[in-house]
């Protein structure tokens, strides 16, 4: 405990259950008081960083430093981490208040003591009235904000929630996502988060790690990941995009022609890759709501790129229309149709249309 | 399938449900499980019911109805006349005996309970092992219990012999009962208490007995009923002094007044008293808890 501050590194860790190996080599540097979450599908590795880095679990091999110590082999105490459970694992025998006031009797304190801080911790989480209640006696949502207040209790410089809303129905995710933000705020520490809903991760954190079997795929910002993926499987996994599949035709100067079915030609911009050659199979993205939509023979114009394709199906969605069509190559193809402007001129399913967008916002995946 | 397949319609006698309350009437067939059950209770309970009521007989009661004058003398008798044998002492040593099994069986049952949570080389054969003394005919546990002790030149006593039988009898009950408490321990109650600072013995202590506890005391309810009404396994392991079973069995063969059914009524009525109580304190802490684990 040399330091207070709560900065994360993870370095080469790599864990191995038996035969199959959970985590492959992530390299990671979280900042201080940021609030990171972990992606991926279940099964990607990113509980068992998450158990690592709060001591539940030991990593195979690598080095875990938390405020610029390594930590591997200490227990969750001395690292000073709180883990926040997926069933939030409240003691059932115990009310609101002892249940918050739990670490501080390990440690000794008084009746006296505990209660007074533990109060003040209820108050902050909005819970006064549910103090003498048992956790079996409280909904949903108030079993979490319990949870997080036995946890911030210690006042740990790293806070670990596993997937902590996907116990919750949509109408209180969405309420509680805001409430973690608020006491991240408040507490002003490192929050790790684990889930598999995108639309969570990049609602809540300063830095989205996407995984796939046990490796990073990307890292960085919420905006960067959604708009800018690095490639195939995150773009496909935070949604948003329609990635498309062709071979190069040719690379003139700063953009390449791809060649794709159903698509006279379509125009990437280059940025930057200079190892791409005629021939090659790429990938690229384009963002659903980039693309517009045109009836067959309205004039394109220069600098768009268009692929002719049929409506397989229309949902309303409110603020937008998602309108599915007949994808290159049987991939998703997806366009999000501002609301007011799809109604002036609606489109049926069935119909032969024109997906049409501006060339520069391709998006060339490696 | 044509486009023109006719509407299969059920016969007219399937007629419409009756609404709820508007027929409330039972079925003929509540009336024949109703009987059977009466009979079943009644075969239960009934020769139990008259021995506790032939107990309550005067001086001139027999061991047969009719039922002869209403007192509590032969109560009385029980406990102040020789002949009847040692009643006294084979109640107190069959309450010792079960308040030793008891704790036996609640500890050692815990912490199987605790080890059979991970899996460990030889797992399986330490659980048939347990169990194989379930399933073994207590008398023949009972002899070979006695055998042993003889051939060992030990003496056969109540609280060497015969709690070593009654615990092969109670312990794999309670283990039986603790992992089926156990399966519905979630493990990361102890994972957040330890994420928390507890040490593991503060987990066990604040945590893990806590929790269980409703189950610890069915365990310890179950150990204490075996043990204090065992007789097969005492027989041959209890050595000169009789507990209270074997002291029944022999009064059975020699003592012929209504104080033998008086003695069933008093060890009847203690037998209900612990159990009451046990039952109780699991209400109180099940009561407690109301809803909690969800």
């Amino acid at each position: 405990m040399t330091d207070g501050k709560g900065d994360i590194e993870l370095a080469g860790v790599y864990k191995r259950f038996g035969d199959t190996i959970a985590v492959d080599g992530v390299n990671l540097k979280v900042p201080d008081g940021a609030y990171c979450c972990f992606l991926g599908p279940s099964g990607c590795g990113k509980t068992t960083i998450l158990r690592m880095i709060a001591g539940h679990e030991d990593p195979t091999g690598g080095e875990i430093l938390i405020g610029g110590e390594d930590v591997v082999g200490l227990p969750p105490v001395e690292r000073r981490t709180a883990m926040m459970f997926q069933s939030y694992a409240l003691f059932p025998h115990l009310t609101v208040r002892d249940n918050v006031a739990f670490p501080l009797r390990v440690r000794g304190l008084d009746k006296a003591e505990r209660y007074k801080t533990a109060d003040e911790m209820l108050e902050k989480v909005r819970l006064t009235e549910l103090a003498n209640r048992l956790p079996g006696q409280l909904s949903g949502g108030q079993q979490q904000r319990v949870a997080l207040a036995r946890a911030a209790i210690t006042e740990p410089r790293v806070l670990l929630l596993d997937e902590p809303l996907s116990a919750l129905d949509e109408q209180l995710r969405i309420q509680m996502r805001t409430e973690l933000r608020r006491m991240q705020r408040e507490l002003g520490i490192t929050f790790i988060h684990v889930t598999h809903t995108q639309l969570e991760a990049i609602a809540l954190a300063d830095l989205v790690v996407v995984m796939e079997k046990g490796r990073i795929k990307q890292a960085g910002a919420a905006r960067e990941v959604y708009a800018q993926p690095r490639d195939k499987y995150v773009a496909e996994f935070l949604g948003g995009q329609n990635v498309i599949s062709g071979k190069v035709q040719s690379v003139n100067g700063a953009t390449l022609m791809v060649a794709a079915p159903d698509a006279k030609s379509i125009v990437v911009p280059l940025a930057g890759r200079h190892s791409i050659s005629s021939g090659d199979s790429v990938d690229l993205a384009v963002r659903r709501d980039d693309l517009r939509l045109r009836r067959p023979g309205v004039p394109v114009e220069a600098g768009w790129n268009s692929v002719n394709t049929r409506i397989r199906a229309i949902e309303y969605q409110g603020a937008f229309v998602k309108v599915m069509l007949e994808g290159v190559n049987d991939a998703e193809f997806v366009a999000y149709l501002p609301e007011r402007d799809f109604f002036t001129d609606p489109f049926e399913v069935g119909d032969v249309v024109v997906a049409t967008w501006v060339a520069e916002q391709s998006l060339l995946l490696s | 399938m044509s486009a023109t397949a006719p509407f299969v319609r059920f016969p007219a006698r399937s007629r419409r449900r009756p609404l709820d309350g508007a027929d409330t009437r039972r079925p003929w067939t509540f009336w024949v499980l109703a009987t059977l059950f009466a009979l079943y209770v009644l075969a239960l309970y009934g020769p139990m019911l008259c021995i506790y009521v032939l107990s309550f007989q005067d001086l001139r009661g027999g061991l047969v109805f009719p039922m002869k004058g209403l007192s509590i003398h032969w109560f009385i008798d029980l406990f102040t006349q020789v002949r009847t044998g040692d009643v006294k002492g084979g109640f107190e040593r069959s309450i010792w005996l079960a308040i030793f099994v008891t704790v036996l069986t609640v500890v050692g049952s815990f912490l199987a309970g605790l080890a059979f949570r991970n899996r460990f080389k030889g797992d399986g054969i330490v659980f048939y092992l347990m169990i194989g003394s379930l399933v073994a005919p207590g008398l023949v546990l009972g002899i070979g219990i006695g055998l042993l002790f003889q051939y060992l030149g030990l003496p056969a006593t109540w609280y060497t012999s015969a709690l070593g039988a009654h615990l092969s009898w109670t312990l794999p009950f309670g283990v039986l009962v603790m992992f089926a408490v156990m399966s519905r321990f979630d493990r990361s109650w102890e994972e957040a208490a330890l994420d928390l600072g507890a040490s593991r013995w503060q987990i066990i202590r604040m945590v893990v007995i806590p929790i269980l506890l409703p189950g610890i005391v069915a365990v310890a309810l179950f150990g204490f009923t075996l043990s204090y009404d065992e007789f097969s396994r005492s027989l041959q392991t209890s050595g000169p002094l009789n507990t209270l079973p074997l002291e029944i069995w022999s009064m059975t063969l020699n003592v012929t007044s209504p104080s033998l059914y008086a003695l069933g009524t008093v060890t009847t009525l203690a037998s209900f008293l612990i159990i009451g109580v046990c039952l109780a304190a699991i209400t109180m802490m099940q009561k407690k808890r109301a809803r909690t684990i969800s």
